[in-house]
């Protein structure tokens, strides 16, 4: 019987220290090497155990973004996908989460019809370039499913119901939810394998179906930029933090007088 | 340096790559220091399909042969030459049961090698057999369907962590050369076990084992090739894995070149990079001339084998005869030549060039904490096993004078 299992993933530029352009306010990307958001190959990693887990299971992948966005969904067939959905046209670009995760769910919608009823949605915590974390809760509240986010162990799932570790700040969460429902990962649920030659081979042949928002039947009222209520009002990148004070000493209680003496002179004890 | 690779072999260098920084990197030094298998390395290469390069679609592997086997140990080497030998000792354990295994064999065994569900090993030397196989005393004893194996053989890699050995014994010791014949065991027959663990100078991280067989009853199906042929499976074997080697070799110098420049190159002494005095580029200009030269050797000579190897493949899953069968219709003379010759030169290479890694850093080079030291201890090995340099001497030696006087000259 087995799980679909649908990925959701985003081409990002390839490093964690993104640059905001300070006319404009939006995110700098040209010359930017691009690369799967590295919380999504987490998610794309631990959909593909599951696969291994649950006999047939098949792992569907889908990106909204920009042509070249494909190259990313075929690294995501050569590391264990089945098949991946590419969701692209102009009038999706410039889309805040709201509209985002519209059209995402839009896209879901249109694969479960297309590849049969999806069982789970999984999703990376966040992505190293907007940094919101919005996107995934967003898609199952569209969806009207339940999620939990900052997954960081599935410890069981079967067709009805998945049980999941969710990190918090002050331990961890054992949770048990129904499917269908989504999920998004933080990076210490797995550790993401190297793409197998396999793979890569299949990667280099499969057909990546483009849907525009005629063919996921999307309101074009909820996409791009015009269907995004959010207004930055302004933007810019922290200034860079200055370094610390190294306590030095040659044994721990030297050490530990040589910062009681500097908290001191600080008048903070 | 463009070696007109196909997309395939490229993809084949890239995952590889991709393992040994990712994979194989943070976890050298450990293996290093206690000698423990790279179990979660071999498993990153198991689902990577890297086990499969070299086998017949037909048994799950990708159709590549010899040379694609070569770039996966390179690239593995450079990182680490001991963890690497997973996937190259399984190669050599592999090779006899390609060249000399029927149908039914094949089916049998190579599946699981080829996925690595399951590893190889090779074992040949005894105490008192090394270069010289014809003195072996561990004896096979024919009973029925079955041949009852009683001896030890000793420095066997992947000893343990393998199991499928093939392994090579007397079955008539008068006929020394004659009587040895080659067997397929498996790990878990009954009177088969694994004696002393032996402590190593180099590749620590690769399991070496003493085997003991105490009246090990084999199944007589488990015979490659026929009673009496196992010198022949050897040395055809031997012919067609020393690339194996060289490319151990060739990854473990390339390893300690790339480590040297690193730190040469920020080292400072006098005011100046280490790596801006002459003194040192040219030694660095020594090193990277012998390792390309050591390169492009290892790659025609293993292209070249390949033709022959991949036709008799090819013939052989056709026909359903051995791959050496078919062997000798495409190709009437032996490749001992051209194999020895890259095994000698990639491994004498490899040794001083890591040596010069070393000398290159000065004292951070000799320390345990440090990377270089290793590539040496590691290197050491390629000089030695798969027949010693000096074999390798007396082999491409032999074969030219035979050369001369088929010529009659």
């Amino acid at each position: 019987m087995g799980l679909h299992i649908v990925v959701c993933i985003k081409q990002t530029p390839a490093t964690s220290n993104i640059q905001i352009d300070p006319v404009t306010g939006t995110l700098k990307r040209e010359g930017m090497a691009a690369a799967i958001n590295p919380f999504d190959e987490y998610a794309i990693e631990e959909a593909v155990r599951i696969k291994e887990r649950v006999p047939g299971t098949t792992v569907s992948v889908v990106t909204m973004g920009p042509p070249q966005a494909e190259e990313s969904l075929r690294e995501a067939i050569a590391r264990g996908a089945d098949q991946a959905y590419h969701l692209t046209s102009r009038a999706f670009a410039g889309a805040d989460t709201w509209a985002t995760s519209y059209t995402l769910q839009m896209g879901i919608r249109k694969i479960a019809k297309e590849k049969g009823p999806v069982h789970l949605v999984l999703c990376g915590k966040q992505t190293n370039d907007g940094d919101t974390g919005h996107v995934g809760p967003g898609i199952a509240a569209w969806l009207d499913w339940p999620n939990i986010a900052y997954v960081k162990k599935v410890e069981s799932i079967d067709e009805k119901k998945i049980v999941v570790h969710r990190m918090m700040e002050d331990g961890v969460d054992v949770l048990e939810m129904d499917l269908p429902s989504v999920v998004a990962v933080v990076k210490e649920i797995n550790e993401p394998r190297v793409a197998s030659l396999k793979g890569k081979m299949a990667a280099k042949k499969a057909v990546v179906p483009k849907w525009t928002e005629v063919d996921i039947e999307a309101d074009k009222k909820c996409i791009g930029l015009g269907g995004s209520p959010t207004v930055v009002s302004k933007s810019f990148n922290p200034p860079a933090r200055k370094g610390g004070v190294k306590i030095d000493g040659a044994t721990a209680e030297a050490k530990a007088k040589a910062l009681l003496d500097k908290l001191q002179e600080m008048k903070l004890i | 340096m463009n070696y007109f690779l196909t997309e395939e072999q490229q993809a084949i260098i890239e995952t590889a790559r991709e393992i040994a920084e990712k994979k194989i990197k943070p976890v050298r030094e450990k293996h290093d220091a206690d000698e423990s298998f790279p179990w979660e390395v071999v498993e990153e290469l198991r689902k990577a399909d890297l086990f499969g390069v070299y086998f017949h679609p037909n048994y799950g592997g990708l159709g590549g042969a010899g040379f694609e086997l070569v770039l996966v140990v390179e690239e593995l080497s450079k990182a680490c030459g001991g963890i690497a030998l997973a996937l190259a000792a399984t190669a050599l354990g592999t090779f006899p049961i390609i060249l000399f295994g029927t149908p039914a064999q094949k089916k049998k065994w190579l599946p699981d090698l080829a996925s690595g569900k399951r590893l190889g090993a090779f074992a040949i030397t005894e105490p008192e057999a090394g270069s010289d196989a014809t003195a072996t005393r561990c004896s096979a004893k024919k009973d029925g369907d079955f041949y009852v194996l009683n001896g030890v053989k000793n420095f066997c890699s992947n000893g343990e962590s393998a199991e499928i050995y093939t392994v090579f014994a007397t079955t008539d010791i008068k006929r020394g050369a004659r009587g040895i014949t080659a067997f397929v065991v498996e790990k878990g027959t009954p009177g088969f076990t694994f004696g002393k663990k032996e402590t190593k100078m180099g590749i620590r991280a690769s399991t070496t084992y003493e085997l003991v067989f105490d009246n090990c009853r084999v199944p007589a199906a488990n015979v490659l090739g026929k009673e009496g042929f196992g010198l022949f499976v050897a040395q055809a074997t031997f012919d067609i894995s020393r690339p194996g080697v060289a490319a151990q070799a060739l990854g473990i110098g390339t390893g300690a070149l790339n480590e040297a420049l690193a730190y040469a190159k920020v080292r400072r002494q006098f005011g100046q990079s280490v790596l801006s005095f002459q003194s040192s580029q040219h030694t660095v200009a020594n090193m990277a001339t012998s390792l390309e030269a050591s390169r492009a050797l290892l790659y025609s000579v293993t292209r070249a084998m390949d033709v022959d190897l991949k036709a008799a493949v090819d013939a052989s899953e056709q026909s359903g005869k051995t791959v050496y069968e078919e062997m000798k219709k495409v190709s009437t003379g032996r490749w001992t030549k051209y194999s020895g010759m890259v095994k000698l030169f990639c491994s004498d290479t490899a040794f001083w060039v890591a040596d010069s890694a070393i000398q290159l850093c000065g004292g951070i080079g000799y320390m345990r904490d440090f990377p270089v030291e290793k590539f040496l201890r590691d290197a050491k090995i390629t000089q030695i096993y798969e027949g010693t340099n000096q074999i390798q001497r007396n082999e491409i030696g032999m074969m030219i004078t035979k050369e001369l006087a088929a010529k009659g000259e």
